[in-house]
C-alpha cells in the first residue's frame, strides 16, 4: 500500500490527480449530467485507473465496452482488446489479472452463461477483476430484452454480487468496487449487475466526480496470492499436485481453499458496508407490509407505494445493495414488523425471493412475486395488484387479462 | 527479477526447505549461457514429478525449463492435462486456470506484464497437451496467433487425452483406436505446424524431444522471437507410453523412430523473414560475447 499511497496528490500521464477514493467519492464536488447507463460505465472508467479492458460485443452492453475502447484510445486505459469469444475474455480477463493489473470487462446473458466456468476459478485464484453484467435473457428461444435470471447462476460462484438500481449507482460502485475487491482480505472479483437497458440504455441525471481525479492505483502486491510477475521468488508450490486423486492432503486443501473464498466473502461484508453506506437502503419499514427487491425493481416498488399511498395502503421498502455478501442480518431487522413480504423480480424463478425465505422467519409471509420474464417491463400497477390481492382487496383488472 | 532477490537470510538458513536453498544456490538466473547441460548441477524440475516413470513429458520439461534464456523473468502458463502434474513443480512461476484456455491466458497475462514493465523483458511461455491445445482451446490458440500475441506455444503432442486415459484427439494419427475412437480414429492428425504458419507465427518447429540440444536450441529460438516480433509454435512428440503401451525405457526409441525423415516427427522448421534476421543478429552478438569472454579468460590466465 506504501507503494500506492505515496502516489496520492500525483499525476497520471493524462494529467489526472490520483486522489485518495473516499476523498474522491464523498467530498469532491459533483456535476449534474445527462448520460446514458453505458456512458456513464464510460466515465466511471474514465476516473478507475484502469490496467486493461477486454471486450466483447453483446446486446446491452455493447455499447458501454465500444465507449471504453473510445477512452483506450485517448489514453486513459493500459491496454485495450476484443477477445474471441466471452470464455476467452474472461480468461484473458484473468491473466490480466494474475499479470497484476486491475482489468475490467463486461458481459450479458449468454455471455455471462459461456464465461461460467471461469468465474468459480477467479475467485479460487483472488483475482479482482470487475465485471460489469448488463442483464438480458438467457434461454431459448432467443431473446435480448432485460431480464435477471442469469444473476442467480453467479450467486454461488465465489464472487462478490452486487446489483445496481441507477445509473447513479452504476458510476460510483464501479470506482468504490475496486476499493472493496482489492482490500488484501478481500482480493475477489465483482460481478456489478444492472437490468439490461433499463439502466444502460435509458438517460439520467448522474452526478459525476471531477475527470481530473482518478484512484489510486491497484498494487498487486497487496494481494493475500502471489502475483505471477516473477518479481517475487517462485516456490516449487507443492510436493503433492493439488488434482492427485484419492489424497487426502489434496481433499483437505481444496476444501479449506473453498472455505477460505467464501470467508473472503464475508469479509468482505464490512468494506461493502463502509463505502456503500449499508448493505441495504430502507424506507418505512415498521409498516405491516414491505417491499423487497433489488435492481430496477426497486424504482418499480417504489412507484407502486406511492399508487398504494393513494389508496390508503402504507407499505415500506427495502433496497437490497449486495446480493454478495448477502445482508442476512440487516433484512431480517428490516423485516421484523412485516406481516407480508413482497418480492418483486425481472425473472421467471424468483431466485431473490428464494433467498429472502431462506433468511426471514415465518417464510410464509414473503409473497413470491410479482414476477415478470422475457424482458417485459413490471408496471407498478402489477405490483400494487399482486399486494391487494393478497390482502383480500378488490382490485381493477389490467387491460387485456380479464381478471 | 535478479538472483540477489532470491537471497535467505543467515538466520533462517537452515529452516528453509531443502528445494528453496537449491533454488538459492544453484538456480541458472541471470546466467548467459544457461542450457540443458546445467541440468544436474541445478534443479529446474524436482524429482518427485508423479509422471508415469519413463514419461518423456518429464525429459521434456527439464530440457525446457533448462534452455529459457530469461527463466528470472519467464511466466509459465499451463493447461489441465499431465502436464499440470509437473507444474506445482516448476521454479518459474505458472499459471493454471482451465483447460484449453491457456492461450487466452497467456494474452492477458502478457498484456498486463507490458503494461506493468514498460521496457524490460517478461517472457511468458505456454505449454499444454495436445488435447487442450488443438482440441478444446483450438480458437484461443489460433486467435492469439492472429492477434500477434508476442509468447510461444509450446504443445506437447501425445497424440491422445493422456491423463483422462486414453481418448481420442485432434492430433492422433488416422486410424488409431483408442478410448472414444472405437473403429478407429477417422481423420487425419490435424496439421496445426501449417496451420501455424499460416496464422501468423514467425516459428513453427514440430520434432521429437529425443535431443537435449535440439530442444534448447529450438526453444531459445521460439522465445527470443517472440519476444521481439511476435507468436512462435513448437510442436514437439513426448509419446505417451503408458496409452501406446510402452515400457518405461521404450520412450526414446519411440520417439527416434517416429523421427526418421519419412515419419511424422521427422524434424520440419518454419521461420519468418524477420525472424531469419533477428537469429542473425543474436547469432552474431552471441559470437562476439563469446569471443570477448574468450579474450577476458586468456589476459587472466597470462595475468
Ligand atoms: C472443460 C473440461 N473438460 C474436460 C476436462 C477433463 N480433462 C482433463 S485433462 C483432459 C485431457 C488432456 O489432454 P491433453 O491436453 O492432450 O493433455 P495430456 O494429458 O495428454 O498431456 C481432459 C479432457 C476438463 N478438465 N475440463
Ligand atoms: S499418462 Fe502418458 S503422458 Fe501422462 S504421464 Fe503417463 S506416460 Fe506421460
Amino acid at each position: 500500500m506504501a507503494e500506492t499511497k505515496s502516489l496520492i496528490g500525483t499525476q497520471n500521464k493524462k494529467g489526472q490527480t490520483y486522489t485518495d477514493t473516499w476523498k474522491m467519492m464523498n467530498e469532491a464536488p459533483r456535476t449534474p449530467s445527462f448520460f446514458t447507463g453505458s456512458e456513464v460505465i464510460k466515465e466511471a472508467l474514465r476516473r478507475a485507473s484502469c490496467d486493461v479492458m477486454i471486450a466483447y460485443p453483446i446486446t446491452p452492453q455493447s455499447e458501454a465496452a465500444a465507449l471504453i475502447g473510445e477512452l483506450f484510445a485517448e489514453g486513459y486505459i493500459g491496454d485495450y482488446f476484443r477477445g474471441e469469444s466471452e470464455f476467452a475474455v474472461m480468461s484473458q480477463c484473468a491473466g490480466s489479472a494474475f499479470g497484476g493489473a486491475r482489468v475490467f470487462t463486461t458481459t450479458a446473458g449468454p455471455g455471462t452463461m459461456r464465461a461460467m466456468e471461469n468465474f468459480p476459478m477467479w475467485a479460487g485464484a483472488r483475482l479482482p477483476i470487475q465485471m460489469i453484467v448488463t442483464c438480458r435473457g438467457i434461454n431459448s428461444p432467443l431473446s435480448i430484452q432485460p431480464d435477471t435470471l442469469e444473476i442467480a447462476y453467479l450467486l454461488n460462484t465465489g464472487m462478490l454480487v452486487w446489483h445496481a438500481e441507477t445509473a447513479q449507482d452504476f458510476f460510483d460502485w464501479i470506482l468504490k468496487g475496486y476499493m472493496v475487491s482489492e482490500e488484501p482480505e478481500v482480493h475477489l472479483p465483482l460481478a456489478l449487475c444492472c437490468d439490461g437497458f433499463f439502466v444502460t440504455h435509458t438517460k439520467d441525471v448522474v452526478n459525476l466526480t471531477p475527470a481530473d481525479m482518478c484512484l489510486p492505483p491497484y498494487d498487486p502486491y497487496r494481494s493475500p496470492v502471489p502475483c505471477m510477475d516473477m518479481e517475487c521468488p517462485p516456490v516449487r508450490m507443492m510436493r503433492d499436485p493439488f488434482v492427485m486423486k484419492s489424497n487426502y492432503i489434496s481433499y483437505a486443501t481444496h476444501a479449506s481453499w473453498q472455505q477460505e473464498i467464501w470467508a473472503a466473502v464475508e469479509r468482505s461484508r464490512k468494506h461493502s458496508i463502509h463505502w456503500l453506506n449499508g448493505l441495504i437502503d430502507t424506507e418505512n419499514t415498521d409498516a405491516d407490509i414491505v417491499i423487497v427487491a433489488s435492481g430496477t425493481a426497486v424504482s418499480q416498488g417504489r412507484e407502486a407505494i406511492r399508487l398504494l399511498e393513494d389508496e390508503g395502503v402504507r407499505c415500506g421498502l427495502v433496497k437490497v445493495k449486495t446480493l454478495r455478501p448477502w445482508p442476512e442480518e440487516e433484512i431480517r431487522e428490516a423485516t421484523k414488523n412485516a406481516k407480508h413480504i413482497f418480492v418483486p423480480e425481472f425473472n421467471v424463478t424468483g431466485w431473490l425471493a428464494k433467498e429472502i425465505r431462506a433468511t426471514v422467519p415465518n417464510p410464509h409471509r414473503v409473497h413470491a412475486g410479482p414476477h415478470v420474464c422475457g424482458g417485459m417491463t413490471m408496471p407498478p400497477e402489477i405490483i400494487v395488484s399482486e399486494i391487494k390481492t393478497a390482502l383480500g382487496m378488490k382490485t381493477f383488472s389490467l387491460a387485456g387479462r380479464g381478471s | 527479477m535478479s538472483k540477489e532477490r532470491i537471497q535467505i537470510s543467515e538466520a533462517l538458513y537452515d529452516i528453509m526447505p531443502s528445494d528453496y536453498q537449491d533454488l538459492v544456490k544453484s538456480a541458472t538466473y541471470g546466467k548467459d549461457d544457461r542450457g540443458w547441460k546445467d541440468i544436474g548441477t541445478s534443479k529446474e524440475l524436482i524429482e518427485q514429478h508423479s509422471l508415469c516413470a519413463g514419461c518423456p513429458e518429464s525429459m521434456a520439461f527439464r530440457y525446457i525449463l533448462a534452455s529459457l534464456p530469461n527463466p528470472e523473468d519467464t511466466v509459465m502458463v499451463g493447461s489441465t492435462g499431465c502436464t499440470s502434474l509437473v507444474f506445482p513443480m516448476v521454479a518459474v512461476h505458472n499459471i493454471h486456470s482451465l483447460f484449453g484456455n491457456q492461450n487466452a491466458i497467456a494474452s492477458g497475462l502478457k498484456r498486463a506484464l507490458s503494461v506493468r514493465f514498460p521496457g524490460r523483458v517478461k517472457d511468458v511461455v505456454v505449454l499444454a497437451g495436445d488435447g487442450a491445445t488443438v482440441d478444446i482451446g483450438l480458437d484461443m490458440t489460433l486467435q492469439a496467433w492472429f492477434r500477434q500475441e508476442k509468447f510461444t506455444t509450446i504443445c506437447f503432442d501425445n497424440e491422445l487425452y493422456a491423463n483422462t486415459g486414453g481418448q481420442e484427439s485432434g492430433l492422433m494419427q488416422k486410424g488409431f483406436v483408442a478410448k472414444m475412437a472405437p473403429v478407429g480414429k477417422l481423420f487425419d492428425k490435424v496439421r496445426l505446424p501449417e496451420i501455424a504458419r499460416e496464422s501468423g507465427c514467425h516459428y513453427v518447429v514440430n520434432c521429437t524431444v529425443s535431443k537435449p540440444s535440439l530442444v534448447e536450441k529450438v526453444i531459445r529460438n521460439a522465445v527470443h522471437i517472440a519476444r521481439e516480433i511476435g507468436p512462435t509454435y513448437l510442436q514437439l512428440y513426448t509419446p505417451c507410453i503408458l496409452e501406446i503401451g510402452k515400457n518405461s525405457m521404450e520412450g526414446l526409441q519411440e520417439m527416434r523412430d517416429s523421427e526418421k525423415p519419412t515419419e511424422r516427427f521427422a524434424y520440419k522448421e518454419y521461420i519468418s523473414d524477420p525472424a531469419k534476421q533477428l537469429l542473425a543478429e543474436l547469432a552474431a552478438k552471441d559470437k562476439e560475447r563469446k569471443a570477448a569472454a574468450k579474450q577476458l579468460a586468456a589476459q587472466a590466465q597470462a595475468n
